[in-house]
């Protein structure tokens, strides 16, 4: 037994990357002033010690996996077992107190069933196999990215802050993938959102990166919109937002299948607009607009992987019998709509990557195009689960490796990223050369030595036993990887010298090129583990962290189970594979690197080459068609709502305002005209009549004053004599 | 015996017919002399009524014999001369500077 010392350190791996960040922001500008660019070296060890945190725990849970007692299933019939890992390791603090939930917020079937929820909101860390080879990779590629960064980024006006940016980044993914609960997830989640939007935008003087930066937040917030409702939803039934809770009840009476489906497929939702799946793939080729090692970061490492991740962690809701044969939309399951959403982008993106010029869309399209393969492995259920997550993890070695070399070679040629304008750069960049070519072979899937050649190849072997259509078109996206990525190494590197003079290219520095030797060394090795045979070692490490549903076996579950030994070797999609690799390498030669076709006179020739040219130069139209109907329509709604504000709202305003003046002033000045000035006038009246009577009563004449005495002292003497005298 | 048969208040009578002639003449008359005349009426009406008072109502005072009433009398006649003498004075004065002794048309420090 090992002890799990890195284990409880991990909570550190989130948290020196945020304590980077903030020292970063708090004295980077004067620490730089200072030190120099030795300033990123805090980044660098921000990253550094949870990276060797991670491999720790990914070295005791590797020996735990592998020196388990059960050995059980790893040899012929009885491969077919549910694999057993280690424990996940947990951590939790209570965050909030909420105290008991009110009844009326949950489900009516999870009032009764169970007090599950009770009233502390807790944060927590989860770890199991899949959690451990992930923070490895993340941490991994991560660190090489920063540590290419400080050469990179040299000169730049904002260079401390775009090291906080990237800890900041690498700290939000790595709380995403660390998360134990939805909750944690979230925020994991919106964080790595905001990151992508400061460094996409981090060169926000130009206006293509702020819109870039806007258009990847704007697009995001659609997919978390459909998240965030799927959250609610487990919550609403599961009482629970512990992710382990969730997948548990999933299919059970408190959480009835429908639900479970319509949750993933909300759920998925964000996984569209985060890992840049077919109708919200559009932000990711603009995020090229950041720094490089941005894209590389957000390609390989981090943003991009969250939502393949993500949909990985709750298989589960997937797969669980009931639900995996549930229409929830247009006839298909949830998990068949992970599928075809996935197959939909890897050829969509395939074949747009053919037809563009900056060599890192390219890239960004293969990213695109690469994830579509992760989700369709995923979306085959168990069959493809193991798949999907390696090749998840091999994507991200090299397509690290090749956005990093992109940047090299970007660094080197002055900051051009035409390709047509590059060529002859394997003599000049011998070191960028090589790695990049074997990022390329990987992501190729040229066959033995290569990672994604193991990896690819087991989705498509996946796709060979669940959908045949899906594998057709697999292939047929495979092809247009080789084809494009041959067309960008032989534009790029071939021939003796730049196509445009004005580029001198230069090899980059050591600080560059020793990161992409350590990916490329990487992007080949870390095949070899996934090799299909008796013990696949990736299986079963990763098998452990699998759905676990054997104990419904006996009902339909999509794709058997996870199968220690790989999928059983077929020679068929293996050969096409192949072929389709080859071929593609062999058409890209054919055009750019031998060019024994002319294309422009072939696309004058056949009119069809030169429109499906423009269709996919400009990308389907995505852009343009969001333009026209997203844009634009909110645009005159917003415009409608203005109008309805500026004349129906404020016009009742204004006319109430009107009105209450007029009628209550209306009121006010009868009030005072009539009671306020009629009491005054009234009082003043008074007097002035009693003055009237009283000076006519002053004639001036000393008899009538007389008489008047004479009167009154009459009057009182006859009163005297009536009253008796008693009143005075 | 006529005497015998005199009260008070035929004496009392006497004084108010006296003093409202009097008081009707001040009153009406517009004669300087004769408002004067008036103003004397009505004093003597007063002193019919001090002495009737005294002859009829003061209480018997044993061997020192009390006049009060009478006294008082005596000074208002003083008074009645005094204040006859000046009136007249300033009835000749009025007259010897507007020509006049009618008291309507003494307005000069009416207002």
């Amino acid at each position: 037994m090992v002890s799990p010392f890195f284990e409880n350190l991990a909570w550190l791996i989130p948290l020196l990357p945020l304590l980077a960040c903030g020292v970063l922001i708090g004295w980077g500008v004067k620490l730089h002033r200072k030190i120099g660019d030795r300033v990123a070296l805090i980044a660098v060890a921000g990253i550094a010690i949870p990276c060797v945190i991670a491999w720790g725990i990914l070295a005791s849970r590797v020996s735990q996996t592998f020196g388990a007692p059960h050995e059980a299933g790893t040899h012929g019939e009885s491969a077919r077992e549910t694999i057993e890992g280690p424990e996940p390791f947990e951590m939790a603090v209570e965050w909030a107190p909420l105290g008991p939930l009110s009844p009326a917020v949950l489900s009516p079937v999870t009032r009764d069933l169970s007090p599950a929820f009770d009233g502390r909101l807790k944060v927590g860390l989860r770890i199991d196999n899949l959690t451990a080879a992930m923070l490895a990779m993340i941490t991994l590629v991560a660190m090489l990215i920063q540590i290419y960064s400080i050469g990179y980024m040299h000169g730049d006006e904002r260079y401390p802050r775009f090291f906080a940016y990237m800890s900041l980044f690498c700290f939000s993914m790595l709380l995403l993938v660390l998360a134990g609960s939805f909750l944690v997830l979230f925020a994991g989640w919106e964080l790595v959102g905001l990151c992508s939007y400061l460094l996409i935008g981090f060169w926000f003087q130009k206006p293509s990166a702020a819109s870039a930066a806007k258009k990847a937040f704007i697009v995001n917030r659609v997919g978390d919109f459909g998240f965030l409702i799927g959250i609610m939803i487990i919550f609403f039934h599961v009482p629970s937002l512990d992710i382990r809770a969730a997948l548990a009840a999933a299919g059970t009476a408190a959480f009835p299948p429908h639900w479970v489906a319509i949750a993933g497929a909300c759920l998925f939702t964000g996984a569209i607009g985060k890992s840049a799946q077919f109708p919200l793939h559009v932000w990711l080729p603009d995020a090229m607009e950041g720094p490089t090692p941005v894209s590389a970061l957000i390609h390989a490492a981090t943003m991009v992987a969250a939502g393949v991740y993500m949909v990985a962690r709750i298989s589960t809701l997937y797969v669980v019998p009931q639900v995996a044969e549930l229409e929830v939309f247009a006839g298909l399951t949830s998990l068949e709509i992970v599928r075809y959403i996935g197959i939909i982008t890897a050829v969509l993106a395939g074949t747009i990557g053919i037809a563009q010029n900056d060599i890192k869309r390219v890239l960004a399209y293969s990213t695109v195009s690469q994830l579509g393969f992760m989700m369709f492995a995923l979306g085959m259920g168990m069959a493809g689960w193991v798949a999907g997550v390696f090749h998840l993890l091999t994507h991200a070695f090299f397509k690290a490796l090749l956005f990093l070399g992109s940047g090299s070679v970007i660094h080197g040629c002055g900051g051009e990223q035409d390709m047509t304008k590059m060529g002859g750069l394997r003599k000049a960049m011998p070191t960028t050369f090589w790695t990049f070519l074997m990022g390329t072979l990987a992501l190729t899937g040229v066959p033995l030595f290569w990672a994604g050649f193991w990896s690819k190849d087991e989705i498509m072997a996946a796709s060979w036993a669940v959908d045949q259509p899906v594998f057709w078109l697999g292939e047929f996206a495979a092809f247009c990887t080789a084809l494009y990525m041959g067309r960008l190494m032989f534009l790029t590197f071939a021939g003796d010298h730049p196509r445009d003079h004005s580029i001198h290219a230069h090899e980059s520095p050591k600080v560059m090129t020793v990161p992409l030797t350590i990916l490329a060394v990487f992007s080949v090795g870390l095949g070899w583990l996934g090799m299909p045979g008796d013990h696949n070692l990736m299986h079963h490490f990763l098998g452990s962290s699998a759905p676990q549903i054997a104990e419904h076996a006996e009902h339909a579950v999509a794709g058997g189970a996870i199968n220690i030994a790989g999928i059983e070797f077929e020679i068929v999609p293996l050969c096409v594979s192949v072929m389709a690799a080859g071929l593609g390498w062999l058409l890209a030669a054919v055009i750019w690197g031998w060019k024994l076709v002319d294309v422009p006179r072939l696309k004058q020739a056949v009119p069809p080459i030169a429109w499906a040219h423009n269709v996919l130069k400009n990308k389907y139209f995505f852009d343009e068609i969001y333009h026209a109907t997203f844009v634009r329509g909110t645009l005159a709604l917003a415009a409608g709502c203005g109008l309805f504000d500026k004349y129906v709202v404020d016009g009742i305003v204004n006319l109430v305002g009107w009105a209450t003046t007029r009628v209550f002033a209306g009121l006010a000045r009868l009030a005072d005209t009539w009671i306020v000035d009629g009491l005054v006038n009234l009082i003043a009246e008074a007097q002035k009549l009693a003055g009237r009577f009283a000076a006519m009563l002053q004639t001036g004449r000393v008899q009538h004053y007389i008489a008047f005495s004479a009167l009154i002292a009459a009057l009182i003497a006859a009163a005297i004599y009536v009253l008796g005298g008693h009143w005075i | 015996m006529v005497l015998q048969q005199l009260g008070l208040q035929h004496f009392l009578a006497l004084s108010a017919i006296l003093f409202s002639v009097g008081l009707f003449g001040v009153i009406s008359r517009r004669n300087s002399i004769a408002i004067l005349l008036g103003v004397e009426l009505m004093l003597n009406a007063a002193n019919i009524n001090l002495i009737a008072f005294q002859r009829y109502l003061a209480p018997p005072a044993g061997l020192n014999l009390v006049l009060d009433g009478q006294i008082f009398a005596l000074i208002v006649i003083t008074l009645a001369a005094c204040e006859a003498a000046v009136g007249l004075a300033i009835i000749l004065n009025v007259y010897r500077v507007l020509r006049t002794t009618t008291a309507d048309e003494v307005s000069l420090l009416k207002w």
